[in-house]
């Protein structure tokens, strides 16, 4: 059951977060965050809508701006200055709620697209990488349709395809699953299972509690924009410490 | 099948079959469409019966219709009393409703030579399945058809071409170090050229020369497509421009957008038509002669532009912020996500809307009689209708004007449409 032993996790910071803050106008989104990821960490982040677990994990690739404290990614740290910000947005791949396929290319042309025109790779190579993530993600098959034509957990395991063509050190999901029916929660969770065991480095805003006792090697539960409790995912989940997390897993556990 | 009995095994599949009779083809058509209730047999009646009398009404007037006269009167004559158009004035004014009464006669060879090259010139940049080698003549054409059109020496257009490509290839080199240094380098060097080449060309006036045509002798339908093409297809580009400046962060950039959309969505095209005749004048240097023609362009394309900003800019909007955020995710730069990503889904939507637009002006090109140019509507007015021969003959001339405009707009129109469908990818 627990197969987190065998995963490695070496001393390597991958993340670093210290101090930050944000605000949209005068509200107040995350308040002092200080959060470290090592590299080969499976972050859970969990909490109630609105808490600014989205917000969280949209300010390490910079779609969101901190105004205060240190995020450090892969030893850059975020600035305002875009040459960093498109640096680390190469090294970070990142899913989304609505997938956000690019509908009017192909799903090949998807996978490609990023690494002809920031790898600077040729075509053709760009084509066999493109291939053998798309096998990986099982759908090879549908290689020149378009999104539109895809089943919605098709789409999500294309775009963590297109994120994984980018050869990158850390992966970042928002609500990967919350878009989709029951049934294809599964093959999309399934794949990101898959990512864990081969070492990814990943941050995952989610609410299949599932999914993080069996990856996770932390569980970080939000509220009103700050880290509430951390713990890893047996103890998270058996013996949470504050009110609030013992609130929030009974409702999310109790049906 | 045995009543009572939930079991059920099927052996035999049934074979495909047509609909009934009344369920296909024409008879359902018409049952659906002309007579499905009373109401509805009343109104196709009605309608049969409007078509019947213009056609009944109008039928002599096209048939009697007149080919050969010299004048209204004579027309008259011929018809003695019965209804009949004088098509005869078509026919005879051709060459000055097509070229203008000013274009010299033994040239017109070349406005038509230019108009075929046009179509060519555009195949490629409309049909994406052609040969992308072809572009490589759509550059090229602006310049030969100048040289065709106006005339002169053909070195005028050469270095017009070569200042531009040259000033191209100085931007490809100097932008990687910074966009602005870039595009810097690339004025300096394409206007050094030009001066240079304008030394060149003033020296060897008469160096395969085509006689050359002023300005203010282009009239007719060749001055309304003239105006309408070049208006077109610089507005275009100048119109996305326009619009994603401003939607950018840099406030300058962004208020110098804003202001020229509003200031130039806010008045009448015929104001800036004046404009261009009397006021622009005041604003170059004395000495300096900028013709009519370009004054008018430049206008047209300003105006045209600014309603082609806010028509793209409504594409930019209906985007989810999604593929913005997937573009920037992916690591794409700003020029790579609206290049690849942003613009053509945007432009995809917007296309009823430039199309519109660029109808629009195109038939707005007919204003420019007002400022006594002599496009097809100016030749109708004045040089045709204020001849003793032509007095009188409205029907016919605009008519023909009109049927002209409809039939390019209508084209325009239908390869929207088929555009659209071509691009559609979402339920193919």
């Amino acid at each position: 059951m627990n197969r987190q032993a065998k995963l490695e996790v070496s001393d390597e910071v991958a993340i670093g977060i210290q101090g930050m803050n944000k605000w949209f106008g005068s509200f107040h989104v995350l308040r002092d965050i200080d959060l470290t990821v090592n590299r080969g960490e499976r972050i859970v982040v969990c909490g109630p809508s609105g808490s600014g677990k989205s917000t969280l994990i949209r300010c390490v690739n910079a779609l969101e701006e901190h105004q205060s404290g240190q995020i450090i990614v892969d030893g850059t740290e975020l600035t305002s200055d875009i040459k960093n910000i498109d640096k680390i947005r190469s090294e970070v791949g990142m899913l989304f709620q609505h997938f956000n396929l690019f509908p009017h290319l192909t799903i090949l042309e998807n996978c490609t697209l990023a690494q002809i025109w920031v790898r600077k790779i040729p075509q053709a190579q760009a084509e066999e990488t493109a291939m053998h993530f798309l096998t990986k993600v099982k759908i090879p098959e549908q290689a020149d349709k378009y999104p539109g034509q895809l089943s919605g957990g098709q789409q999500q395991r294309v775009a963590i395809a297109r994120s994984l063509c980018m050869r990158p050190r850390i992966m970042l999901f928002d609500e990967p699953t919350s878009a989709l029916d029951p049934e294809m929660i599964k093959e999309v969770l399934d794949t990101m299972i898959e990512l864990a065991e081969d070492g990814m480095t990943m941050m995952v805003v989610t609410h299949e509690m599932g999914f993080a006792r069996q990856v996770a090697n932390r569980v970080i539960f939000m509220d009103e924009g700050q880290i509430v409790e951390q713990n890893e995912p047996e103890e998270f989940f058996n013996n949470p410490q504050s009110d609030r997390t013992k609130l929030f897993l009974s409702q999310i556990l109790g049906h | 099948m045995a009543e009572n009995n939930a079991s059920f095994v099927r052996h035999e599949l049934i074979k495909e079959q047509v609909p009934p009779v009344s369920q296909r083809g024409v008879v359902k058509w018409v049952s659906e469409n002309l007579i499905s209730s009373p109401f509805n047999v009343i109104m196709t009646l009605l309608s049969l019966w409007i078509i019947y009398s213009i056609i009944v009404n109008s039928a002599p007037w096209f048939i009697n219709g007149i080919w050969d006269a010299k004048s209204v009167r004579e027309c008259y004559d011929i018809l003695d009393g019965v209804s009949g158009a004088c098509f005869a004035v078509l026919k005879e004014r051709f060459p000055q409703l097509i070229y203008g009464f000013k274009y010299p006669s033994t040239e017109y060879w070349r406005p038509n030579i230019a108009v075929v090259l046009l179509l060519a010139a555009l195949a490629p940049v409309l049909f994406r399945k052609l040969p992308q080698q072809l572009l490589g003549f759509s550059a090229i054409y602006p310049f030969l058809a100048y040289w065709l059109i106006w005339g002169g020496t053909p070195l005028v257009a050469v270095i017009a071409f070569l200042g531009l490509a040259f000033g191209i290839y100085c931007f490809r080199r100097f932008s990687a170090r910074s966009f602005a240094f870039g595009v810097i380098i690339a004025v300096i060097a394409a206007s050094f050229f030009w001066v240079l080449g304008g030394y060149l060309s003033e020296a060897n006036e008469t160096f395969l020369a085509l006689e050359a045509v002023p300005s203010r002798d282009m009239g007719g339908l060749m001055l309304n497509l003239l105006l309408g093409t070049i208006a077109c297809s610089i507005s275009i580009p100048l119109g996305i421009v326009l619009a994603l400046g401003r939607q950018s962060n840099m406030p300058i950039i962004k208020w110098i957008c804003v202001i020229f959309i509003e200031f130039i969505r806010g008045v009448p095209l015929i104001t800036l038509l004046f404009v261009a005749n009397v006021i622009l004048a005041f604003f170059f240097p004395p000495d300096t002669s900028i013709d009519l023609i370009l004054r008018v362009i430049i206008m047209m394309t300003f105006f045209n532009s600014a309603y082609i900003a806010e028509v793209v800019r409504g594409g930019l909007a209906a985007l989810p912020t999604g593929q913005y955020e997937a573009a920037n995710s992916l690591g794409l730069d700003y020029a790579q996500s609206m290049r690849l990503i942003i613009l053509p889904q945007a432009l995809k939507i917007s296309i009823p809307g430039i199309v519109n637009v660029s109808v629009g002006m195109l038939k707005d090109t007919t204003l420019v009689s007002i400022i006594s140019m002599f496009d097809l509507v100016g030749m109708i007015r004045g040089p045709i209708l204020a001849t003793s021969e032509w007095n009188g003959v409205y029907w016919e001339l605009f008519g023909c004007a009109a049927a002209i405009f409809f039939v390019i707009c209508f084209s325009i129109s239908k390869y929207s449409q088929w555009l659209e469908r071509q691009l559609e990818t979402s339920n193919r």
